[in-house]
């Protein structure tokens, strides 16, 4: 079989379209000093409940496919539901917006729009007597009632959400940066 | 008497000192370059411009623990990478900075730094086979293979540059050349080249530690020092082919304006991005391929540039260096035309009962 | 002289740069041939068959999403119509053109990745992999537009999708589309005439046409033996039927047309979305579906043409709210039948060149 029938000319022509990327910009974000804006519709990592206009009807619950929302409710004595306990345990989560979508108010709850929700130390640990710092529960990934209300670090993401939407920045898109297209 | 030590003492610290610094560079160097290949920064974060990087990568490796394999070979793992880095800094004994600037000025000294690179091939050797992992056995065996099979193009194409020049030294091969001898001999540069490249393990031919076939080849089980010490090797090696072939072939420490040590850096650095062009672009070969590569292409060539060189020095040693220059660039296109067209590679499947 | 060898064997295991996953291969080497193959895996593998049937079929969309996880929207579309064939929804018009748009787009994707990772695979030092995934990169951002995330997107619904395209979309796209050809172009430059790329790749690892139709290949491995076979000509779905497009075929079923075929792909499916994006109309985006939704009793087996193949779902209902029997057909596994035909003979160095180019996904061999 005759290898080189180019002679090296494929080569020669790869060579040259590399050395042409030495002059275009580079894509990297240099995180953490920029950071880019992200899209409006972020499921990000952190879900989002308000209280206030919540009706208590379930439905969240029941729509979440990794049963991570945990809420009991009760019959006051109006004879309307209210929630007694509220929480929502993130290590099971998989933030996939199901509970979003079935919020029959569409005001209730909301995926957030911060995705940097990372710690260097666990500091809410549940430990029982005898267990070391690894094998205990983090009690930190499971935010119950006033912990999952909006915040100034808790901002709504606008997923299936119109009205939140609207108020997030524009995302910020590779395809709109500057010097790149000139090949 | 005194005088001799006092020169053997000087460049020996200048020698260790430019060694270290240089492969620091290099190392620095090449990250950035291939990430600015790739749209992306390389190193920025550790000091300005990612400039005390190497020295932070050293600093991680000295602390790591040496981790031994309790089936090893423990004499042989030890002495592996002595072996294999001493030989290196050896080569820049013979190595000309400048007129005369030089440890020692052998008479012989490009046979001797052949001789002395090829006791790192032992080095490697050692270190795959003492290692007593399957990874490191098939890393040794592809570089004996290799390296020794192309030990015989890289001597051949030197031999036109000392038939040109009448002398073995180092030194007198860079004053012999009032036109740097990459003119006079194409054919003799690129069949250096290659030969190198395959040589020090750089792409295309880096297949002795195809990170993604056996992992990392014949220091697959090495850690901390002594993995440090084949990580030198590695860009030691690429500076001494360098410099080698700035002195054989680009005209050593010559130029015009300049101080000659500034030049030979420089020419260094040229031909080292040129090395480091290439590794960013394209993929490996195999080690069928290497070994055609190396014995049915690279061997005839030189062989037809020792014929013609020595044929143009018998025939015609008062011909115009001009028209000397065409003639050879013109032959050598001609006869890499031909041998590809020739070239037939074998391999391929094996039929397995 | 014969001179006695003794074989020995090689563990490429779970844990390895160049397995595009967890998967282990032992090898019986002959010096550096390769004399015998046993794939060993199973290593992901997280039960997902099982779990979904305890969930409802809403449930079970982000469950699709984590089987070819650099192929998302393929599996929920997949997923998403056998349950519509199963309870009898139909889809509007604007949803289904917008159906083809995200399906072309996420072949483009997932084909970009898959060559990019090839090629780490040949030893091209991740060069040509950051050059693919700039324009992946693209692609995923027009995602994560409409659907919120960059990986696994749950955007797919019964009836249609949850939202409409946002209006920033269809500019960013049209955009995408001018540069997108030319993009492609260099890569055939960089690679397609390669000399190196060439030897380690042509008449490698080659896969017969009656093997690979009888080892129920399917995808651009099966295209690239010379069988023209996509289930968008063959059996189509969706509105597939209405574009024109060719489908690239090779004859000799190496590497190195494995590779070439999948170039071409993603210039056809360029091809399709300029189509679609001019074709498209208004509409509303969801049909008439319950939100609970209770099929018939029966069973259904549908089918796509995925980036890696034909992915298929079978799903039997007993009329509850949730799926008696969910069982994939992962194009992955199957296209992985014949490795052991295909690697034998060859060196180390090409099982990798061979495996690569089959494009695996270990999250949708193992499910």
């Amino acid at each position: 079989m005759s290898a080189l029938s180019n002679t090296g000319g494929g080569i020669l022509k790869g060579m040259r379209l590399t050395f042409k990327h030495l002059f275009r910009p580079w894509i990297t974000v240099q995180y953490p000093e920029e950071k880019l804006t992200m899209s409006k519709r972020i499921r990000g990592t952190q879900v989002i409940w308000v209280k206030e206009t919540c009706i208590a009807c379930l439905a969240c619950a029941r729509a979440c496919p990794v049963k991570a929302i945990n809420m009991e409710v009760s019959r006051g004595e109006d004879r309307k539901l209210k929630v007694d306990h509220m929480s929502i345990d993130f290590g099971l989560c998989v933030f996939c917006g199901l509970c979003v979508e079935s919020c029959p108010t569409k005001t209730s709850i909301y995926m957030g729009y911060g995705y940097e929700t990372t710690t260097y130390r666990c500091t809410n640990v549940e430990k029982a007597e005898g267990q070391s710092r690894s094998e205990c529960r983090c009690r930190e990934l499971i935010l119950t009632g006033d912990e999952l209300a909006p915040s100034a670090t808790r901002v709504l993401s606008g997923y299936d959400r119109p009205d939140a939407a609207e108020k997030l920045a524009e995302q910020t898109l590779l395809i709109n940066k500057k010097g790149y297209f000139e090949r | 008497m005194s005088d001799f030590w006092v020169h053997l003492l000087v460049y020996l610290v200048i020698l260790f000192g430019f060694v270290i610094v240089s492969v620091l560079l290099f190392i620095w160097l090449e990250r950035r370059f291939i990430g600015r290949f790739q749209l992306r920064p390389g190193p920025n974060r550790a000091g300005p411009f990612g400039l005390l990087q190497p020295i932070a990568d050293a600093i991680k490796v000295l602390i790591k623990e040496d981790i031994i394999p309790t089936e090893s070979d423990k004499g042989v793992f030890w002495l592996a990478p002595l072996v294999a880095f001493v030989p290196v800094m050896l080569m820049f004994a013979a190595i000309p900075f400048a007129d005369g600037a030089m440890l020692v000025d052998l008479n012989i000294g490009i046979l001797y730094i052949l001789a002395v690179s090829s006791v790192t091939v032992i080095g490697i050797f050692m270190a795959g086979w003492s290692s007593n992992s399957k990874y490191s056995l098939l890393g040794a065996m592809r570089t004996i293979a290799q390296e020794v099979s192309y030990e015989i193009p890289l001597v051949l194409s030197i031999l036109g540059v000392v038939m040109l020049t009448g002398s073995l030294s180092m030194n007198e091969i860079v004053k012999a050349q009032s036109v740097p001898f990459v003119l006079l001999q194409p054919l003799g540069f690129f069949v250096y080249l290659s030969a190198a490249m395959a040589e020090i393990n750089r792409t295309p031919f880096d297949l002795l530690e195809a990170e993604s076939e056996i992992i990392a080849g014949f220091h697959t089980e090495y850690s901390g020092m002594k993995f440090g010490l084949f990580y030198l090797m590695e860009y030691a090696e690429v500076l001494a082919i360098s410099a080698i072939a700035t002195t054989l072939f680009l005209g050593g420490w010559q130029g015009p304006l300049l101080h000659p040590v500034i030049w030979f850096i420089t020419k260094v650095l040229i031909i080292f991005m040129f090395i480091i062009w290439v590794r960013a672009t394209i993929p490996r070969l195999r080690i069928d391929q290497v070994m055609a590569f190396g014995w049915k292409f690279l061997l005839p060539l030189s062989l037809a540039n020792l014929v013609i060189t020595a044929f143009e020095i018998l025939a015609a040693p008062d011909m115009n260096t001009a028209v000397l220059i065409g003639i050879n660039i013109a032959v050598m296109f001609g006869l890499i035309l031909l041998f590809s067209r020739f070239y037939k590679l074998g391999g391929g499947r094996v039929s397995v009962k | 002289m014969a001179i006695k060898t003794e074989s020995f064997i090689l563990n490429i295991g779970p844990q390895h740069p160049s397995t595009h996953g967890v998967f282990r291969l032992r090898l019986i080497l002959d010096g550096e041939v390769i004399t015998d193959l046993e794939p060993v895996f199973g290593y992901l593998h997280r039960g997902i068959e099982k779990l979904a049937e305890g969930r409802t079929y809403l449930q079970d969309i982000p469950f699709t999403d984590r089987l070819d996880y650099l192929g998302s929207m393929t599996n929920n579309h997949a997923y998403v119509m056998a349950v519509e064939k199963l309870a009898g929804i139909t889809v509007p018009e604007r949803a289904e053109y917008i159906r083809v748009i995200l399906d072309e787009l996420q072949r483009i994707a997932s084909h970009l990745a898959g060559l990019g990772f090839f090629l780490n695979d040949l030893g091209a030092l991740q060069t040509p992999l950051l050059y693919m995934f700039r324009e992946r990169e693209k692609i995923v951002e027009l995602f994560d537009m409409c659907s919120g995330q960059r990986l696994n997107y749950n955007y797919y619904r019964f009836g249609g999708f949850v939202q409409d395209l946002p209006e920033e979309f269809l500019p960013a796209l049209k955009k995408l589309l001018d540069t997108l050809p030319g993009f492609i172009d260099e890569y055939e430059q960089l690679i397609s005439t390669n000399e190196i790329v060439l030897i380690r790749t042509k008449g490698v690892g080659v896969l017969k046409r009656e093997l690979a139709i009888n080892s129920s290949a399917a995808g651009p491995v099966l295209r690239a033996s010379g069988v023209n076979w996509d289930i968008r000509r063959n059996d189509p779905y969706s509105i597939y039927d209405r574009f024109e497009f060719d489908i690239p075929t090779a004859q000799n079923g190496d590497t190195y047309d494995r590779y070439m075929v999948r170039i071409r792909e993603m210039r056809q499916s360029v091809r399709i979305l300029r189509q679609a994006v001019k074709d498209l109309p208004e509409g509303e985006i969801m049909g008439k579906a319950p939100k609970l939704l209770k099929p018939p009793a029966g069973e259904v087996y549908s089918r796509i043409e995925g980036p890696k193949g034909e992915l298929g779902f079978y799903l039997v209902s007993d009329g509850t709210d949730k799926p008696y029997r969910w069982r994939v057909r992962p194009p992955c596994l199957l296209n992985l039948s014949a490795l052991k035909d295909m690697v034998v003979g060859w060196k180390v160095a090409d099982l990798m060149a061979i495996f690569g180019s089959i494009d695996i996904v270990m999250g949708e061999v193992d499910r």
